[in-house]
């Protein structure tokens, strides 16, 4: 009996994930032995062209990263939906929109203005990049961005979740061990729509920081505070995201005396990842007096990044009201 | 008219694509190379806390997100005015040298290396890290996985993590490091030094030695005299961290040397409608379009870039293997496109070396690590030297250290000229009367990766094969010939 096939893609992403992977080290070996690797850009020589021949549903397992940024990434997310049985958004990008979703915030005109309008950008006749542009010797073609940033359940249909930016490497190995298990008939696969690769409380609960339940009267920069090595970095003011993050990380950012800024994505059972943290921040503030509460918020400089600084694409909101109508950015 | 669509079928799909034009002569017209992509980071970075840019600007690039990390970090500690405490820096840099280790053993050993230890004439199916571990010796598999895996060890124990660090912040880090963690890079860092001995004498024995190869670097089609860019330290020595940014003309004479805050004087970035990626040149040469000489503002960032930009290695192995590469070569500077991958085992040994001497130097374990910043934050500029070429992040904030602007020029950017013309002389050179050579694939990819470049991270295929797939096309569209090209 053949080998079921496994694939890996990257659309709008920035290789963190393949690295990730990559850095499972000799768990790939394990990999290797259970499936036949067919389509791996990072890895392997990759045949588009054999994946557009195979029949559907012919790839057992797909990781796919990367967010929705342009007609090109859709199509890829299409023709690997169509061939793979099981289809992983794979990283922060694929489940939520990861940083690049930020651009959502504003019209993808302002975008590409912005990058076409920089202090070195020399640019007199102020030209901007053409999906499709003549020049003498014939028409040349690029792909067409889309108005904002999607996260690949918006445009396909998807099987399994496994979040954070990059997913950990043993979180990787734990999940090829289950489905190389269930493969084998020795495990379950979880429920379709579920998290995998995750834990199911929040990076508070794996932070091994002391806490004293203890209030703030004021927020606190990073850089501004020398930090207590062994205290809870919200209880010092510095605006953690760990009480509405996702548990899987180790709390790896807060044991290294960095906030955590959110990249494992909403906790189990969270639907409004900002709404989550909101709450968490207002129990903290030791006040009742309208007045100072207001000053002591005046100290979270970038509310709408701090709470949707991971997931604004797969949020409720998913993108402001300027890139939802901006359709003909590209023009001109 | 002809024309000729080259699609790389790896990462570079979609993220890359060569069209060729022939005139009615069957000989090439004109050639573009088109990058598909757009993120949009210069916007998108508006509004956020400045100490969070070493977070945000990471997730441009995963497989180098260290070099943005440690541009980020220089450019937020400009920003507030604030100079981090020396052991913050050495710490910053020992990270920073262990990654390029790690990141230079990956291209020579997996991606470009095999080019030239397994020779261009050899099977396609021998050019590749297999081939080269069975030329090299089979040990040397394990010595490389090894040599990777210490260097993420090293990022992990400072930047808290192994892909995309978290600990650098305006005016230091987040944290130290402890005597027995210091202990253990040095050990590594040991090996490291060996490890990059060992490939300099690998290159030494297989391409030096054989004359044919020795003919090849010097014969090579790649051959542009371009203006040089790297960072220098205050004596002229290659450094990755910090210094001013040296840029030297075709002839090897100092151009101008800046500092980071001065950048926009030197550099502008010139705009085609087909593509999202910009040139970049230098401004006070100008832009005269895709063609190299004294008179043309394109400049190439590259391991030999630093090497001619700089009058030496600052560690004594380094700078015997530096003396030896321009004695061999013939002088300075060396135009010679595949140069390049020598160049990286040179700046391998300097980044190992430097690696031990930060390990052992005795404030290393101090917990000074991060000065509190005390100024208002303005504006900052802040550049290293990420593998792919010279890395300038500026920010704009306002007087609370929100972002209001952002401008990036990423590392293989400053390649992107040198790289288009590299394609078109191998273009030119391979396609004669409609016909096209078959090697026409082989040195298309071969000029690819002597620059690896790292288009979004394009290219980083461990194979060390770029499958390419060429497709002619008659006037009418119609189909004449295919070219292919897979492991």
């Amino acid at each position: 009996m053949s080998k079921p096939k496994f694939a890996m893609y990257w659309a709008a992403s920035c290789g963190g994930c393949e690295i990730s992977v990559l850095n499972i080290h000799e768990k790939i070996l394990d990999v290797d032995a259970a499936f036949d690797i067919v389509f791996w850009p990072v890895a392997m020589d990759a045949k588009y062209k054999d994946v557009e021949a195979m029949e559907d549903g012919d790839i057992t397992l797909c990781l796919f990263n990367g967010g929705m940024r342009n007609d090109e990434n859709e199509h890829m997310a299409k023709l690997m939906r169509q061939k793979s049985k099981i289809l992983v958004a794979f990283g922060s990008c694929a489940c939520e929109g990861c940083i690049p979703g930020l651009a959502n915030f504003s019209s993808l005109g302002e975008m590409v203005d912005t990058a076409f309008t920089t202090l070195t950008t020399d640019n007199p006749t102020n030209l901007r990049p053409q999906p499709s542009f003549t020049m003498p010797e014939g028409e040349l073609h690029i792909p067409t961005l889309n108005p904002f940033l999607k996260t690949l359940d918006q445009v396909v249909d998807v099987d399994y979740y496994m979040p954070g930016c990059p997913p950990e490497s043993n979180q990787i190995a734990a999940v090829v061990d289950l489905v190389i298990a269930a493969l084998n008939g020795k495990a379950e696969l979880p429920p379709k729509g579920a998290t995998i690769g995750a834990g199911n409380s929040t990076v508070c609960d794996e932070c091994p920081r002391k806490r004293n339940v203890k209030s703030i009267k004021e927020f606190n920069r990073i850089q501004m505070i020398h930090a207590d090595p062994e205290l809870c970095l919200l209880e010092q003011g510095i605006p953690c995201n760990g009480p509405a993050t996702r548990s899987g990380c180790n709390a790896r950012c807060p044991i290294a005396g960095a906030q955590c800024i959110g990249c494992y994505g909403p906790a189990e059972g969270v639907v409004d990842y900002g709404a989550r943290l909101v709450s968490a921040f207002a129990s903290v503030i030791d006040s009742e007096k309208p007045d100072e509460i207001d000053k002591i918020l005046d100290g979270l400089v970038d509310p709408a990044g701090q709470f949707y600084r991971f997931n604004l694409a797969g949020s409720l909101l998913r993108a402001s009201k300027a890139a939802q109508t901006n359709t003909a950015a590209q023009k001109g | 008219m002809q024309r000729i669509t080259i699609d790389p079928i790896t990462r570079l799909e979609g993220h890359g694509k060569i069209e060729i034009f022939l005139n009615d002569e069957g000989n090439v017209a004109n050639t573009y190379f088109q990058i598909p992509e757009l993120r949009g980071f210069e916007r998108f970075c508006i509004g956020r806390p400045v100490e969070e840019m070493p977070l945000l600007t990471n997730r441009i690039c995963g497989v180098c997100p260290e070099a943005h990390h440690m541009a980020a970090a220089k450019a937020v500690d400009a920003v507030y005015h604030v100079d981090p405490p020396a052991p913050a820096k050495k710490l910053r840099e020992l990270l920073y040298s262990a990654f390029y280790c790690t990141d230079h053993t990956t291209h020579f050993y997996a991606l470009g290396g095999p080019d030239f230890i397994m020779g261009p004439d050899a099977p396609v199916a021998e050019r590749n890290i297999l081939g080269v571990i069975h030329k090299v010796g089979l040990e040397v598999g394990g010595k490389v996985i090894q040599m990777r895996k210490y260097g993420h060890t090293v990022v992990e124990i400072i930047g808290g993590r192994k892909v995309h660090p978290c600990t650098s912040i305006p005016g230091g880090l987040t944290k130290g490091i402890t005597e027995e963690q210091r202990k253990q890079i040095e050990e590594m860092g040991r090996f490291a030094i060996e490890f990059a001995q060992f490939s300099l004498k690998a290159f030494n024995d297989i391409v030096l030695g054989n004359k044919q190869y020795v003919d090849l670097i010097l014969g090579d089609i790649y051959t542009h005299h371009t203006y040089y860019m790297g960072l220098v330290d205050e004596n002229n020595k290659v450094n990755f961290y910090d210094g001013k940014v040296r840029v030297v003309d075709p002839d090897g004479k100092e151009f101008v040397k800046y500092a980071p805050k001065d950048y926009a004087d030197n550099i502008a970035e010139h705009v085609e409608p087909w593509t999202y990626l910009k040139f970049p040149y230098l401004k006070k040469v100008g832009w005269k379009g895709l063609v190299d000489g004294k008179d043309s503002g394109i400049y190439m960032a590259t391991p030999l870039s630093r090497l001619n930009a700089s009058d030496g290695m600052a560690t004594p192995l380094a700078q015997a293997e530096y003396e030896k590469f321009y004695k061999t070569l013939g002088g300075k500077p060396v135009h010679q496109r595949l140069a390049i991958h020598w160049a990286r085992l040179v700046e391998l040994l300097y980044a190992a070396e430097r690696w031990m001497e930060l390990a052992t130097d005795p404030e290393i374990t101090s917990p000074n690590f991060h000065t509190i910043p005390t100024e208002k934050p303005t504006e900052g500029v802040g550049i290293v030297e990420a593998p792919r070429g010279t890395l300038t992040h500026h920010y704009w904030t306002d007087e609370r250290g929100v972002v209001t602007k952002v401008n990036l020029i990423v590392g293989t950017t400053n390649n992107y000229a040198p790289i288009t013309m590299s394609i078109k002389k191998a273009a030119d050179s391979l396609i004669k009367k409609g016909k096209v050579n078959e090697g026409l694939l082989n040195m298309v990819e071969m000029a690819f990766r002597a620059y690896d470049p790292c288009f979004g991270c394009a290219t980083h295929s461990l194979p060390g094969q770029m499958p390419l797939e060429i497709t002619i096309h008659a006037a009418d569209g119609e189909r004449v010939d295919v070219l292919k090209q897979y492991c």
